[in-house]
């Protein structure tokens, strides 16, 4: 079996990425996660066994390309459906946090 | 004479047509069993009694004028709680949607809803579908009829639990690597993961999109064909939808040509790490499906050993991109008091929101494609994925179907693997294939081991589900597994 020294994913690397993603971690999740990231990644590293020089990737199995439609104007939700989810709103808008 | 939740789908529309059973009757004794079983195993989230019933009555009304009846007229069914329903809470079992509203149906709902099919419920699930256990949901973990201190499989696991528990003939689920098959292995009960883009996914909350599809859950084949029938075909909303003419898949099981039917047993869907019980049980179906006619040799589909890596790395991709939506301004989970600028509200709504497992994947999938990764894991995973889709294209190239367990193990305990991802992951490795390459997949009953059910899965060429249904119908036909029920 490999070690695991190929690709060890640091604590600090975890906060890095978590703060991509937009997730707060606590200190114990920053833990937890780093000791099971690295089994995972570990696992992960089984696909490099295979050769895949000139093979193209598959991003999607049925291979439509660039479906189009019509442009005509459909059915659309009313304003009050659209903010009906929103947690916070004022007239009529969603209300966000402070941007700066 | 069997009591009215026990009958089969397709039995129950011939006799409400006839007026040999009143709907009302039916649903009613549908919502009594259901109050019955459900404190056991806690298969659903949202109950829609009041509403089902006024519209068994109305199809009560409708019936007696003879008019407006659909295919599935009075036909209670269940959905998985990841699919848009029109006014009624689309949780996703999750934090985030917990009091998620959605304003439109999903396509499927709705070609349900105007074949006369009542909803009675939403069903329990892994959170966001991220699971083969229906541990994660926020709403506590779905329990197995046959043993209450197992899990159900997940993530459909209240869709399957519920059609076991006869709670409902039909449920719908979603399968992104096995959440329709593990279920349906675990609870003993048919379920089809249909080949990608048969199924529309408009309405369907995603997680991995190129990998998922809505699928149906039966006790018989025959219902499943049926939900199927009702379900498939193209819709100009899902730009992923295929665009095939419709299929009677019932009418179909009834060609007779299964005789010489060729069945290709990977070996390596019986390697290490299957259990000895899972095998044996699989092997006997396949020699009875010998017996009655079809041929069977084994096959190599050398490149499985890499299917769940693969899978693993472009599902979590893939979740990373269609879970940023989550932010909780538009809807979804937002903390009472935004404390901070915007990127430090947002990550805290998602902290509370989101639990464990999804933030894992999140957080993985972000890792794999972020620069410096992305060509290590993301994109080599997508080649990974070519090679699989031309080893099972070649496979099924000599043989019409391949055969195989569906869980590598038997149910297991709640609680017993939560706590370790990985081991986790690794039960889905059977199933991961069929959404890799994209072809349609099944599980059906096929024994018992320990009182415990055992799954047997039969995939099949691309837009083939007819004869995945005509092999399993065949076995189903001259077997009694699916006829045994839980004690609850």
């Amino acid at each position: 079996m490999k070690s695991n020294t190929k690709n060890q994913i640091t604590r600090e690397e975890i906060e890095h990425i978590a703060w991509l993603a937009h997730i707060e971690l606590t200190e114990e999740e920053k833990k937890i996660f780093t000791e099971q990231f690295n089994r995972i990644l570990d696992f992960f590293e089984k696909i490099n066994e295979v050769d895949t020089e000139q093979v193209p990737p598959t991003y999607h199995v049925l291979g439509i390309i660039n479906v189009e439609r019509q442009d005509e104007v459909g059915e659309s939700l009313p304003q009050d459906e659209t903010l009906k989810n929103a947690p916070k709103k004022e007239d009529g808008f969603f209300k966000s946090p402070r941007i700066v | 004479m069997p009591r009215h939740y026990q009958i089969s789908a397709l039995e129950a529309t011939w006799l409400i047509r006839n007026q040999e059973l009143s709907c009302e009757e039916y649903i009613l004794s549908i919502f009594e069993r259901i109050d019955k079983t459900e404190g056991k195993i806690h298969a659903f989230i949202t109950l829609l009694r009041e509403q089902a019933l006024e519209k068994a009555r109305e199809v009560d009304k409708l019936v007696k004028k003879r008019e407006g009846q659909g295919i599935l007229s009075g036909i209670p069914i269940a959905i998985k709680d990841v699919i848009c329903t029109n006014g009624v809470r689309t949780t996703c079992s999750s934090r985030m949607l917990k009091d998620y509203v959605p304003p439109y149906d999903a396509t499927v709902v709705r070609k349900l809803n105007s074949e006369g099919a009542i909803i009675v419920g939403k069903t329990n699930m892994d959170e966001f579908a991220m699971g083969s256990t229906t541990e994660t949901s926020f709403f506590g973990p779905t329990r197995n009829p046959w043993d209450l201190n197992k899990v159900p499989g997940g993530s459909s696991g209240g869709s399957a639990a519920a059609v076991i528990a006869e709670d409902v003939p039909l449920a719908l689920g979603s399968d992104t690597g096995g959440s329709i098959r593990c279920p349906a292995s675990y609870c003993s009960v048919v379920g089809l993961k249909p080949t990608y883009g048969l199924v529309s996914r408009y309405g369907l909350i995603s997680y991995a999109n190129s990998l998922e599809q809505i699928g149906p859950f039966a006790r018989t084949v025959e219902d499943c064909a049926l939900l199927l029938t009702i379900i498939s075909g193209h819709d100009d909303k899902d730009s992923t939808s295929a665009n095939l003419s419709s299929k009677d898949y019932v009418s179909l099981l009834k060609e007779d040509d299964v005789n010489g039917l060729r069945i290709g047993v990977p070996h390596e869907f019986f390697g290490e790490g299957v259990d000895d019980d899972v095998k044996d049980t699989v092997w006997e179906a396949i020699l009875k499906l010998e017996s009655l006619g079809c041929t069977y040799d084994e096959v190599s589909v050398s490149s499985v050993s890499y299917a769940l890596a693969a899978y693993y790395i472009i599902a979590m991709s893939e979740a990373s991109s269609n879970l940023a939506r989550y932010d909780g301004l538009r809807f979804g989970f937002r903390q009472e008091r935004d404390e901070g600028d915007w990127a430090t509200v947002y990550a805290k709504n998602r902290k509370e929101g989101f639990g464990a497992e999804v933030r894992r994947r999140i957080i993985l999938g972000t890792y794999a494609l972020s620069a410096g990764y992305y060509d290590q894991y993301y994109l080599k995973a997508l080649k990974v994925r070519t090679i699989l889709r031309r080893d099972f294209e070649r496979a099924l190239k000599e043989f019409d179907v391949l055969i195989g367990p569906t869980m590598p193990v038997l149910p297991f305990g709640i609680g017993e693997k939560i706590d370790d991802p990985l081991t986790l992951y690794m039960c889905d490795v059977l199933t991961v294939p069929a959404n890799i390459t994209g072809y349609p997949a099944m599980s059906i009953p096929c024994g018992f081991k320990n009182n415990l059910p055992v799954g047997m899965q039969i995939m099949g060429k691309p837009f083939d589900e007819e004869t995945v249904l005509r092999v399993a119908h065949l076995f189903e036909q001259n077997t009694d597994h699916n006829l045994r029920r839980p004690n609850l």
